[in-house]
């Protein structure tokens, strides 16, 4: 079929192809153009006067931007491991086992994808205030583990359903205890679901917006907080590098995946909440 | 180890903490939108939180505004998704930079996208700038409102931004999954480009695009986030007003705000269910 193409066809990809490369990339632009500003006053298209103060005060001790950038980093990593150790179990029992009730176990997990954090997060809030959880680093966490692991469980049932537990049972009559089998036949099995469910997991809380304000009570400010402080506060520059630092891991996470992201896999699904 | 007793074993520590966190904060919700909690004291169950939210003028206008953004962003995003993945199971030059950059805009967060739609599309933002470069502008007021306005052109702006990628990578990897044979075959028996594409390649990637638009249209309803930087004040999205309701001085407006939430539950259930169904039928006849 694409020999006979005609240079019509072809062009016409080519300038689709084009304009979808210009909206894909734009509204990160003036965020980057921002972050290097010394004033950007209408109607200039670019910056009159160019600085590296928004960056200077980003990084300076006084910000708080590097507190806020190592505290998002630990709450999206426990929540990530935490994901990892329940998702784990539960997606074997998913992928593995054929069992009663286990479509209505499928739609318990998956409830927290469809219906939205608002609609629940409220609620958390106030057993938490009971609780003592509320504006603690530990009930962000735990509100985290709402959006991630509905997804690692996903992941990980996938992977599951195409493993062969015959090499589990030979490693047992071959004498291996059920830590060792655990440990050297289960787990590198298992691991590259584990990677890529666990890097998305920490995506989907490194974007979390609603649930760590109302739970953290604008006392747990993570990088999200920050940024759209600044952004609503008017200091574009400030934004605008803020910006740019929130989404390196979502980078650096892409060039290690890029393969397993063929759209096949579940894990895709993960990106409908970042 | 009996297999019942190690696949409940697996499953417990899920259960439990989707139970507790999710189904709990769901339950407390809806308590709490009765004006119902025992240990405040509060025993007598009542709806007037319901009464005073569906008698509220501003909660239909929040319903309608949020309603119109996911249903628009939704089907924007669903039919240019397909063009896209229509677009990209071809070679073109430039192929491989069109497909990382969908991947890359996936992993961007979509606080970023909306601040960037913000500095791209608000009265003094970039393409108001071009616009007074041409001399098509002399104030910024002069400028469209495409942010903080009515008809929510900027939220809508940035969830294409967002979805179009997401639903398009997975129309994509069914396409290719599926092959071409099936459209080689219509076209040898006469049928046109179109008719090979409605009536065969569509019915196929059918499912799974209805899957991530299901997905994009429970997010675009139930976030809070997007419609804050970008939305008008009045009325607002449902979240907004909910998030609003709920950190009001007046302790007094917590069971609307729970009402609220409760509502965006069952509302986002609701058309998440007719959506499909509909969307089924209209595809197979």
């Amino acid at each position: 079929m694409s020999a006979k193409e005609s240079i019509g066809i072809r062009s016409f990809r080519f300038l689709t192809g084009a304009l979808l490369i210009i909206w894909l990339v734009l509204p990160l632009i003036p965020l980057a153009i921002w972050s290097f500003a010394h004033g950007w006053f209408f109607p200039n298209l670019l910056p009159a006067k160019w600085s590296m103060r928004a960056w200077e005060y980003t990084f300076s001790d006084t910000a708080g931007v590097i507190d806020s950038l190592w505290l998002t980093i630990g709450i999206s990593l426990a929540a990530t491991v935490l994901s990892i150790l329940i998702g784990v179990p539960a997606g074997r029992a998913l992928g593995m086992y054929k069992f009663r009730g286990k479509e209505f176990v499928e739609l318990l997990i998956l409830a927290p994808i469809i219906v939205p954090g608002i609609a629940v997060v409220l609620g958390i809030h106030s057993v938490f205030i009971s609780m003592g959880l509320n504006n603690t680093v530990t009930g962000v966490i735990l509100v985290h583990l709402i959006p991630t692991l509905p997804y690692m469980i996903l992941v990980m049932s996938g992977i599951f359903a195409n493993y062969d537990p015959a090499f589990e049972s030979q490693a047992r009559s071959l004498g291996a205890s059920p830590v060792k089998t655990f440990w050297y036949v289960t787990l590198p099995a298992i691991m590259p679901g584990i990677i890529v469910g666990g890097l998305f997991a920490f995506l989907v809380s490194w974007s979390q917006y609603i649930l760590t304000l109302l739970i953290g009570g604008g006392r747990v400010v993570t990088l999200p907080l920050l940024l759209f402080n600044f952004a609503t506060s008017g200091r574009n520059d400030i934004t605008g590098a803020i910006g740019m630092i929130y989404i390196l891991p979502g980078i650096f996470i892409l060039l290690l995946t890029a393969r397993h992201l063929s759209g096949r896999s579940g894990a895709v699904g993960g990106f409908g909440q970042i | 180890m009996s297999d019942r007793l190690k696949i409940f074993l697996l499953l417990a520590p899920a259960l439990l903490i989707i139970g507790l966190l999710f189904f709990g904060g769901l339950l407390i919700g809806l308590m709490r939108s009765f004006n119902y909690m025992p240990v405040i004291g509060l025993t007598d169950p009542d709806l007037s939180a319901y009464k005073s939210v569906f008698t509220d003028r501003e909660f239909y206008l929040s319903f309608l505004l949020t309603f119109h953004i996911a249903f628009t962003s939704t089907v924007i995003s669903s039919i240019l998704a397909v063009g896209a993945a229509l677009l990209l199971r071809r070679q073109f030059v430039g192929r491989a930079v069109v497909n990382f950059l969908f991947q890359l805009n996936l992993t961007v967060p979509h606080l970023v996208g909306a601040i960037g739609i913000l500095y791209l599309f608000s009265q003094s933002g970039s393409f108001a700038r071009l616009a007074a470069e041409w001399g098509m502008i002399a104030r910024t007021s002069d400028f469209p409102a495409l942010v903080f306005d009515p008809y929510a052109i900027g939220i809508i702006l940035q969830y294409v931004w967002k979805e179009v990628p997401f639903i398009g990578v997975i129309v994509l990897a069914n396409m290719q999954s599926i092959g071409e044979d099936y459209e080689s075959v219509a076209r040898s028996l006469g049928a046109s480009r179109w008719q090979s594409f409605r009536h065969v390649l569509l019915p196929l990637i059918f499912p799974g695009m209805l899957s991530a638009s299901v997905m994009v249209f429970a997010f675009t309803f139930g976030a809070y986030e997007i419609p804050a930087i970008l939305g008008a004040n009045f009325p607002a999205a449902l979240p907004v007003l909910a998030y609003r309701k709920y950190t009001d001085v007046d302790l007094a407006a917590r069971p609307e705000a729970m009402a609220m939430a409760i509502v965006i539950a069952i509302l986002s259930g609701v058309m998440i269910y007719l959506y499909v169904r509909y969307s089924r039928r209209r595809i197979r006849t």
